[in-house]
């Protein structure tokens, strides 16, 4: 008897996850929304009308122009320019991919992380368990902003402006990331503890497996779809993280901003009328965060088989 | 009971231990207090003595021995850019700090609960969907952000004639939808009541208080929205529970099932969660402060941390530090006192 | 007059796709201290018919036909403020789980008095008194301490003592109970049992008692009906349908009973299960497990046909009781 293997594809067409993704339409809006932004990132460079870093290419005779539709714009510039004469369309289109960069960084750290210690505390137990969860407790207490203000204090200060400017991408990925873990350890452990219970842990104890294996090979993949729901809304968080540390000084220098650097240096026109320097980087930043955020929501509503709606 | 506090204050003093620990390294690695006290003329071997007189040379335990017993007296060094205890330097920013803060708890309280309970109540009336609505965003859009649109639309103000300004109803939507501004967006105004000791108030005068709106309505939007999703999400737990059908059939009205069955059973997550919100809130006051340049102790971490002021940072960890496990010892034990499964022992029911 | 009379109840469940019925064509009547038993597996019915007299079907269930008379007056088409007169004044409901139904927040006293104030105007030490009186009824040592403890710190068997004290409170006419003892101890179960009957015995308070268990409804209740998919198969005096049983489901259900007589015979069990809401088979419900079961059966729903006391729905039943009229015609 022979029985039909269905393709990758075929499974996932016929999943539950389709189905509901299908029949949801904010989640199906958001997520077109988030994949043109991440592709126009992407695509910056061959997108942008201009680098805006180039500095052959501003004209500081261009500065504040405001957007098109708006007495005084230039279409060449259609989101108008900042104080520098810096086309605004390229500016966030280049901040959107560094903040991309580092809220996907960041995320894939702190998960590295995460799952780590969560393993290790939740399979170990005893001193282990206790020591990594104590730690995570202050940091949760602190909340992981202000954990991540410290930390990108304590380096700026130890670095100084100029060093710190050139490996701040890397810095905040890790700055991030390091905040960050404790939310998803507690989600492993916790998951961890209750498969620890389950009797395929006995077998494969029972077996000679070492102990590395079990923990990576057999429970690992069992508790990985929370954190799937995790890791979304944490991308988002981590935006929103990298985005305040920049506004604070402690993030992307202005040679190779964010969004949340192009917000910052903006704010100070915001008095002379020249609001949209500010307000639409922050606008974009919006957006992007909301769908990521939507898409978290959904994401959690199909992983979570008890909820029913309304 | 007594065990309870025992166990709790010992954890406190635990990590309060630990963060200390952290504070010094901090200000050995960084700090360099001979930098700011003698000049560039000074030979090295001066230096040198001078280091020795000062006890920079002992081991790393005496130093921080010294360090903390220090702190426990309240003498966290001097500020080198303000060249005065760092701990009169807190307390001289941090009535504002706390003001601000109340403000934003105020409105947080004042408005969280009736909207989460009736979005609760009543999910599917299109004003429950315009608040979750409006919770969702508020919580993708972070608290500068709001702070700098606040500052346009009500500092600022912005006007609108994209409808036809000749028309009798374009001519009201631009009115409408335009505003003056007008709110004042830097620092607290000089219209300050002195209290006590270092403390001005803003809440007694209308300067004051005018001051306060936007920067407290800033610091509560981003966990206002929290807060309402939070209750929203318990109480319809709640709702669902045994114990509530069985208080409706026991014939109770529907205000005592709601407010009195189901809120408090409802409250006692969002306590715990509460506490550790006001963790987030002081992350939140940094930027809050940065943006409205209000004298509080966030943006003097901020000037600080610029200024490379590394005992006024130092004193700024410590302090925080101790706030925060206060606080998160204070909310523990609320938190057993109104709830009465739990033993207060100091092990849950 | 009966005191309650249930006539063509229906509810359903709005779900998604369409609404599931789970009662169909329910009905039965309660006289003034009688005790009236609804037995059926899980999934028959029974819960929701309990339920759906105070109204209080937990969402998405709503009640969509019938009347349910209580002294005259529809309880089905009454509002809420009316309603909310009748529950735990004059009928008081007892849940499964009693953990789970006292607020964990709040003292016991707290839920007595409460109850009492929300039907009389009386002062609170007034409530207490009658608080204190029915927990002494429901023989509860130190019932003052009880008073300001918590649920937790009761034991699952006081806890459903104090539950029936509640319902007793304001004196009902009529008081239902959810399988008040499955949720607890083996050893408890006789005694609450017993303080149950006995307390409606001496007020005569009517009693209808939902339960899955056949041997506390043959103590306990005078009449019974059997449910099964929603509907009411089986219906009677309880001595006769215990003695025997006239729907083939209910003679399974008998059989099924472990029988001490006979050390190492298989135990009885009626194949196959109950369909779920979604998947009710048309004609009689339980057809596909009948093995009397005919082409009729899958067609429709039988009538009720009555044999001695007993009303039943079923094509075999009525098909006997025709043979033995036609049998008993012959001979005369």
């Amino acid at each position: 008897m022979t029985t039909a293997t269905l393709s990758r594809w075929d499974r996932f067409r016929e999943s539950f996850l389709w189905y509901s993704f299908k029949r949801d339409k904010v989640a199906i809006a958001s997520f077109i929304v988030l994949l043109s932004m991440v592709l126009a990132a992407i695509f910056a460079p061959l997108l942008a009308p201009a680098d805006p870093y180039d500095l052959a290419q501003i004209n500081i005779m261009n500065s504040e122009l405001p957007p098109v539709g708006l007495d005084g714009s230039d279409p060449a510039f259609p989101l108008g320019t900042d104080a520098q004469g810096r086309d605004l369309l390229s500016t966030i289109l280049y901040g959107t991919r560094v903040s991309l960069l580092i809220g996907f960084g960041a995320v894939v750290l702190q998960a590295a992380l995460g799952i780590l210690f969560g393993l290790l505390a939740g399979y170990l137990g005893g001193r282990v368990d206790s020591i990594l969860m104590r730690i995570a407790d202050v940091q949760l207490s602190f909340s992981t902003l202000m954990v991540a203000i410290i930390v990108g204090a304590v380096f700026k200060a130890s670095f100084g402006n100029l060093m710190f400017g050139e490996v701040a991408i890397y810095m905040l990925i890790f700055i991030i990331g390091v905040a960050e873990w404790p939310q998803i350890a507690r989600t492993v452990r916790a998951s961890v503890l209750a498969e620890k219970k389950k009797e395929y842990v006995d077998a494969a104890k029972v077996m000679g497996f070492r102990t590395r294996r079990i923990m990576f090979r057999h429970i690992l993949p069992n508790t990985l779809s929370p954190i799937f729901v995790i890791a979304t809304v944490q991308i988002a968080n981590a935006i929103i993280s990298e985005a305040a540390l920049s506004f604070l000084g402690l993030g992307m220098p202005e040679t190779q901003p964010s969004l949340g650097s192009l917000i910052k240096s903006g704010f100070d026109y915001i008095q002379s009328g020249s609001w949209w320097i500010t307000l639409i980087p922050g606008l974009v930043l919006v957006v992007l965060v909301l769908v990521i955020n939507l898409l978290g929501d959904w994401l959690r509503d199909v992983m979570n088989p008890r909820l029913y709606k309304g | 009971m007594l065990a309870f506090l025992v166990q709790r204050i010992s954890q406190a003093v635990l990590v309060m231990f630990v963060i200390s620990v952290i504070a010094f390294a901090i200000q050995d690695g960084l700090g360099d207090p001979l930098q700011q006290m003698v000049g560039m003329s000074v030979s090295q071997d001066e230096r040198e003595a001078i280091r020795e007189e000062m006890g920079l040379n002992d081991p790393l335990v005496v130093q921080y021995v010294r360090f903390a017993g220090n702190a426990l007296q309240g003498d966290l060094g001097i500020s080198y850019f303000y060249g005065k205890p760092t701990m009169d330097v807190i307390l001289e920013h941090l009535p504002a700090t706390l003001e601000l803060v109340i403000g934003a708890s105020l409105i947080i309280i004042v408005f969280s609960v009736p909207i989460g309970v009736f979005a609760a109540i009543r999910p599917q009336a299109w004003l429950s969907k315009f608040f979750m609505g409006v919770s969702t965003v508020g919580i993708s859009i972070p608290v500068f952000l709001t702070a700098i649109v606040l500052i346009q639309i009500f500092s600022i103000g912005i006007t609108v004639d994209w409808f036809p300004q000749d028309l009798g109803w374009g001519q009201w939507l631009n009115a409408a939808l335009s505003t003056e501004g007008g709110l004042p967006s830097y620092g607290r105004g000089d219209d300050l009541t002195p209290l006590f000791g270092t403390w001005e108030s803003g809440f007694f005068s209308q300067g004051g208080l005018l001051h306060l709106i936007l920067p407290s309505v800033s610091l509560a939007s981003i966990m206002l929205p929290l807060f309402i999703r939070l209750i929203r999400a318990e109480m319809m737990e709640v709702l669902q529970s045994d114990y509530i059908r069985y208080a409706r059939a026991k014939g109770l009205s529907s205000s005592r099932v709601y407010f009195l069955h189901a809120l408090k059973n409802t409250m006692l997550p969002v306590i715990t969660v509460g506490g550790v919100q006001i963790g987030i809130m002081v992350a939140y006051t940094i930027l809050t402060e940065t943006v409205f340049q209000w004298p509080g102790v966030g943006l003097m971490f901020l000037e600080a941390i610029t200024r490379s002021d590394i005992p006024l940072i130092v004193a700024y960890l410590m302090v925080v530090g101790l706030i925060f496990v206060i606080t998160n010892t204070v909310v523990d034990l609320i938190y057993g006192l109104v709830n009465p499964t739990v033993k207060l022992t100091g092990k849950k029911a | 007059m009966p005191l309650l009379e249930v006539k063509d109840l229906e509810a359903r469940f709005a779900v998604r796709g369409g609404d599931l019925t789970a009662l169909r064509g329910v009905s039965f009547s309660l006289d003034k201290g009688e005790r009236l038993g609804l037995v059926g597996e899980s999934g028959a019915g029974k819960s929701v018919a309990a339920f759906s007299i105070l109204n209080l079907i937990a969402r998405p269930g709503y009640i969509a036909a019938g009347q349910i008379l209580f002294e005259g007056k529809d309880l089905a088409a009454m509002s809420e403020r009316e309603l909310r007169k009748i529950r735990g004044n004059r009928i008081a409901m007892i849940f499964q789980d009693p953990m789970m139904t006292l607020n964990p927040v709040l003292t016991i006293g707290t839920q007595m008095v409460e109850a009492l104030k929300a039907h009389r105007r009386i002062s609170t030490r007034a409530a207490r008194d009658i608080a204190l009186n029915k927990l002494r009824k429901v023989q509860i040592p130190s019932p003052d301490k009880r008073l300001d403890q918590y649920p937790h710190e009761l034991s699952g068997g006081m806890r459903q003592r104090v539950i029936i004290a509640i319902a007793l409170l304001l004196d009902p006419e009529i008081i239902i109970a959810d399988e008040p003892t499955t949720a607890l101890d083996v050893t408890i179960q006789a005694e609450i049992m017993a303080l149950l009957l006995e307390l409606c015995e001496q007020d005569n308070v009517a009693l209808m008692l939902i339960t899955h268990d056949l041997g506390v409804v043959s103590q306990v209740t005078q009449r019974m009906l059997v449910m099964y998919s929603g509907r009411i198969i089986e219906q009677g005096p309880t001595r006769e349908i215990i003695n025997d049983a006239q729907h083939p489901y209910t003679q399974g259900l008998i059989n099924a009973l472990p029988q001490m007589g006979e050390p190492g015979e298989r135990l009885f069990q009626i194949p196959g299960s109950m369909p779920s809401l979604k998947n009710v088979p048309t004609g009689c419900p339980f057809h596909p497990r009948c093995s009397f079961a005919t082409d009729e059966c899958k067609r429709r729903m039988p009538e009720y046909v009555r044999s001695g006391n007993v009303d039943v729905a079923c094509y075999e039943v009525s098909n006997l009781i025709e043979q033995e009229k036609r049998m008993q015609e012959v001979e005369s």
